[in-house]
């Protein structure tokens, strides 16, 4: 008899998990609730951690390889440390690029103050470098896109552009730009060479993947405060944020598509009697062109969903009107530069899209004049209409409309935007707070008392007995290591807060991807439809969806949901659509002549098969909304997300918590991505689908 | 005048401590001993020359070890042990810089599936071996243009790969194999990935092509009728070992192992045989007006044969009488008895 039980519990995963939760809901109820059980709490032995981290971050900086450097003030030699030598080097280096691309597009004198005193400025006004006025950009935006991809582009570069002038924000605008230009070569260069170094060599990618784990985890607030602490505040900050963000999806893009590259390519290469380093640029690097091209793609995406994040370390441009108007509960302030950031992403995007789709002519029989039409249109337009606007000089007496219409003088439709919310708010008050009401005390309070109910014992166990289930002795072990680092630091509490948030957004969004990517996977156009609505929406940064929620729903958990449910909706959605998608067709042939209905064909065939692929979307929506839920400390919430946030004006012991928390919330990703990714391989192995 | 290729007991084994347990066999490598070792033989002792001008096919089904084999000679991987001879110099022993030099002026490759630069067109992925070697780029599109007219392919210089079929983008891969006017040329199994009628027409094309260029070959192929149709001589290749290396006619005349009888029995024999093998010559001095040579294919001349009423003459390349055909001995080619 026993061992009959014993065979069943050993075949029946379903068995396992039976056990599984009758232990976690006998260990629940049965651990004593005090302060000292260690069941119930554990103590925090690695609270030294964010402590030793900041003293070594410090060390650095102030102690370790004292340089002797001459002050040419004090004109006197003094002691500073290398590190902090080098990153002051760093930060001047990217700042003068930054100004310089700036003062480019909209004029000034910084950069050639570079060159000569400030005297010899102050003497010669005239010295000035003009700025490109938004006219001339508006044309060459146009015929860019014209040149891309014909007058589609055309039209979205030019209609854009001029938006974005005559509703006042070409200066922040171009300010976002300028980042943009320099942040995304100095991801590309460094992605590219990681990428390449890792694919060259299989150590550098094995010890590559881990890190690049957890930096794709890692919420990006949690980067701000010890970068505030190396580099200091303003435009560079900003940008060295943003490559830390976008240069992991560089590396991983260029990884994969080296490893794409058919072997026959390389030897065909090879025998063709290339050297290492032709074969390198030659060969390896056009042929996984495409995938490269994609991590651009990436990389300025990043870019701009960082914009506004990038503004708390002191960047200017959209980012941060958005956060001031914001900050003042402008709504419709908000909203417009919210839009900017969006139609910017969007062109950029496209335009990126389409170079990278676009195959060179090479042998075209042409004249120069034919081959270099638009070349010499683009420049004499902007030459024209930069003459154009100075002329204009004398005809306007205070501001030039032609180089640039300043922010109180555009058109604006805040106002409009402003009275919508009013309406709706007046409208909907009773409605939306009751729903709130609702969700709050019905629903989500219950769902946090529970989780801080929790002993730290039962979580432990059920987190680590799924890991054992799935993937066996060695994936548990891992999920548990990294749970036990969490809850012997001192906010255990706080992120089972940040957990009861994640859960809840994550089913909610599962739920709704798998019914939306369900209904429009039914057929083709739906498929491609549904898949170009979440391309959109992927554009746009994942600060602009907190704009509406918190105006319908203040500054509760419930606003930071709703963002966090409706953001990582796109990748569930996504996945499914793929996932359904990718059922073979034989296999819908079978099941329609078995005589299976639409509905039953859809439980029984469809989802089953297309679930690990829906399951690695499900993945996804898990980094998504950790993502959110601790963007959302920025409009208050209290879990690990607002410890982040409380460490940026911390900076003395700042760094030190800031990294801790951020890694607490990449371990928290990077365990259901290890559960998920196993079960999902696992799983598509016994359906014979990988 | 020595072999071209020359290979003497060539190793190919993959995995960890492939050296130490094909030393310690001194030679005699049991597949299954190895596999239990953790090592997969690749080649076992391969030992055989290709002389100037000579088409060496390879035959083998998958995992047979005969694009394991072609890429040792080619050192695209490295023989575990063994002498591979190229013109005489032992390509194992050659540095990164003699190899590249190597590929460069003597060696040309076709591969299954294309291997073309998908960014490149035509024109350009034809002129790359040269444009890898410095040439200038007039000269070396001066030289791809010629190579996209021996293939057949002028008018198409400047489509990209993609746009091109299966056959098409094959002929760019030889165009581009032969751009360098290699010696030796390597093809492995470039016509598997067509269907079989482009593959009829590509195999005319190539025996054209080699009437005209004269290279030295080797032929990887899983088709035994494609060998057939194409080699000089045919090594029969199973578990890295070559069972049976010789000429066609012989190869279904008198197959040494089982193994290579099975790929014998239906093969038609009157498309292997020549004149030669039925051709009585005890009677050198064979008068009449009919002659039909001796290296001639017996299906291609069998009809002026039986129609002939008189003694048929076998001659030589030369014209000179080497003996003569009796009609019988067609008949029984033919309709088997």
């Amino acid at each position: 008899m026993d061992k009959n039980y014993l065979n069943i519990i050993r075949s029946s995963k379903l068995a396992q998990f039976g056990i599984l939760l009758i232990v976690f809901l006998l260990l629940y109820n049965l651990v004593p609730h005090n302060e000292g059980n260690y069941f119930w709490r554990l103590p925090s032995l690695l609270a030294f951690i964010p402590i030793k981290l900041n003293e070594i971050i410090y060390a650095a900086l102030y102690e370790w390889f004292p340089l002797k450097v001459w002050d040419p003030i004090f004109e006197m030699y003094e002691e500073k440390a290398a590190f902090r030598e080098f990153t002051k080097s760093i930060s001047k280096g990217l700042l003068f690029l930054i100004t310089f691309v700036r003062e480019l597009l909209l004029g000034g004198d910084k950069i050639i103050d570079v060159f000569v005193s400030d005297a010899w400025l102050k003497d010669n006004d005239w010295m000035t470098w003009p700025a490109l006025p938004w006219t001339a950009a508006t044309v060459g935006a146009f015929l860019l896109g014209f040149q891309l991809g014909g007058i589609r582009l055309a039209l979205l570069g030019g209609i854009g552009s001029l938006y974005v002038s005559i509703f006042g924000n070409w200066v922040p605008s171009i300010q976002t730009l300028s980042f943009v230009l320099i942040t995304t070569p100095i991801c590309f260069v460094l992605g590219l060479s990681f990428g390449i170094w890792g694919y060259l060599d299989r150590k550098v990618e094995t010890a590559l993947q881990p890190v690049l784990n957890v930096m794709q985890t890692m919420p990006q607030f949690a980067y701000l405060v010890p970068i505030i602490a190396l580099f200091g505040l303003g435009d560079h900050a900003g940008s060295i944020a943003t490559i830390v963000i976008a240069t992991p999806p560089m590396i991983r893009n260029t990884i994969l598509g080296l490893k794409r590259i058919s072997p026959e390519v390389v030897e065909a290469g090879l025998m063709s009697g290339c050297t290492k380093t032709q074969l390198l640029f030659k060969v390896l690097i056009p042929t996984a062109r495409r995938d490269i091209l994609n991590g651009v793609n990436t990389v300025i995406m990043q870019c701009l969903a960082m914009v506004v994040i990038a503004s708390f370390v002191g960047a200017k441009g959209l980012g941060l009107n958005l956060k001031i108007a914001l900050n003042s509960l402008k709504i419709g302030k908000a909203a417009e530069a919210g839009f900017c950031i969006v139609l910017i992403a969007v062109i950029l995007d496209r335009f990126t899209k389409a170079w990278a789709n676009k195959q060179v002519d090479y042998f075209e029989n042409l004249t120069f004049f034919q081959r270099y039409k638009l070349l010499i249109i683009f420049g004499t337009s902007i030459l024209i209409f930069s003459i154009i606007a100075f002329i204009a000089n004398g005809y306007f007496d205070k501001i030039n409309y032609l180089y640039v219409i300043p922010i109180e003088k555009g058109f604006t439709f805040a106002h409009y935007i402003d009275a919508a919310v009013d309406w709706v708010w007046e409208t909907f008050f009773y409605s939306l707070n009751s729903f709130n009401k609702f969700l709050l005390t019905e629903v989500l309070g219950p769902m946090k008392k529970a989780y801080l109910g929790m002993p730290v014992v039962a979580t432990l166990t059920l987190t680590m007995g799924v890991a054992y289930i799935i993937g066996g002795i060695r994936t548990s072990l891992l999920v548990g290591g990294m749970m036990l680092f969490i809850a012997m630091s001192k906010y255990w509490d706080r992120a089972l807060i940040t957990m009861y948030m994640a859960t809840f957004a994550v089913i909610m969004a599962s739920l709704n991807g798998i019914i939306v990517g369900s209904i429009f996977a039914q057929t083709e156009r739906g498929s491609k439809i549904i898949l170009s609505v979440c391309d959109f929406f992927e554009t746009f940064p994942s600060f602009v969806y907190l704009i509406p929620v918190i105006f319908l729903f203040n500054i509760t958990d419930t606003s930071v949901l709703i963002a966090a449910i409706v953001y990582a909706t796109v990748p569930a959605t996504r996945y499914t659509v793929w996932g359904l998608n990718s059922v073979p067709l034989s296999l819908h042939e079978a099941g329609t002549m078995s005589g299976v209905s639409r509905i039953q064909r859809w439980t029984n065939i469809e989802i089953p098969l297309a679930f690990p692929t829906i399951m690695l979307g499900v993945n996804q929506t898990v980094v998504f909304t950790l993502q959110m839920v601790i963007l959302g400390a920025l409009i208050g919430t209290e879990d690990l997300g607002q410890l982040i946030f409380g460490a940026l004006s911390r900076a003395q012991d700042g760094p030190g918590v800031a990294i801790t928390l951020g890694l607490f919330v990449s371990l928290m990703a990077i365990s259901v991505d290890v559960i998920v990714r196993k079960w999902a391989e696992e799983r598509k192995k016994a359906l014979g689908l990988a | 005048m020595s072999p071209t290729i020359s290979c003497s007991s060539v190793y190919k084994i993959f995995g960890n401590n492939a050296q130490t347990l094909l030393s310690e066999s001194g030679g005699n490598v049991d597949a299954k001993k190895f596999q239990e070792a953790g090592c997969i033989v690749g080649v076992n002792n391969a030992s055989f020359d290709v002389n100037q001008g000579e088409m060496l096919v390879v035959m083998g089904l998958s995992g047979s070890g005969k694009s394991t084999l072609l890429r040792c000679i080619s050192r695209l991987t490295d023989a575990t042990s063994g002498k591979i001879l190229i013109d005489g110099e032992d390509i194992c022993l050659m540095n990164n810089k003699q190899l590249i030099e190597l590929r460069r002026e003597k060696m040309g490759m076709v591969f299954q599936n294309f291997a073309l630069l998908p960014h490149k067109t035509v024109l350009e992925n034809i002129a790359f071996p040269l444009q890898v070697k410095g040439v200038t780029t007039e000269n070396s599109i001066h030289k791809a243009l010629e190579m996209v007219e021996l293939v057949g392919l002028k008018g198409r210089e400047n489509y990209f790969p993609r746009e091109l079929s299966g056959g098409q983008q094959q002929r760019v891969g030889i165009a581009r194999s032969l751009a360098v006017e290699p010696d030796i040329w390597f093809l492995d199994e470039p016509f598997s990935a067509l269907d079989p009628l482009i593959r009829k027409e590509m195999q005319d094309e190539f025996l054209r092509l080699q009437s005209v260029l004269n290279k030295t070959i080797m032929f990887v192929t899983h088709d035994f009728d494609e060998a057939l149709r194409l080699a000089d001589r045919i090594a029969i290749m199973k578990d890295g070992i070559i069972e049976q290396l010789d000429k066609p006619d012989n190869i279904v005349l008198n197959p040494a192992t089982d193994y290579v009888r099975k790929f014998t029995e239906d093969v038609p024999r009157e498309k292997v045989l020549k004149i030669e093998s039925i051709m009585d010559a005890s009677d050198p001095h064979a008068s009449g007006e009919i002659a039909v040579k001796k290296d001639d294919i017996i299906e291609t001349v069998a009809e002026k044969i039986l129609n002939s009423k008189e003694i048929i003459k076998v001659v030589d390349d030369k014209n000179s009488v080497v003996g003569s055909i009796n009609p019988s001995k067609v008949i029984k080619v033919l309709f088997g008895g």
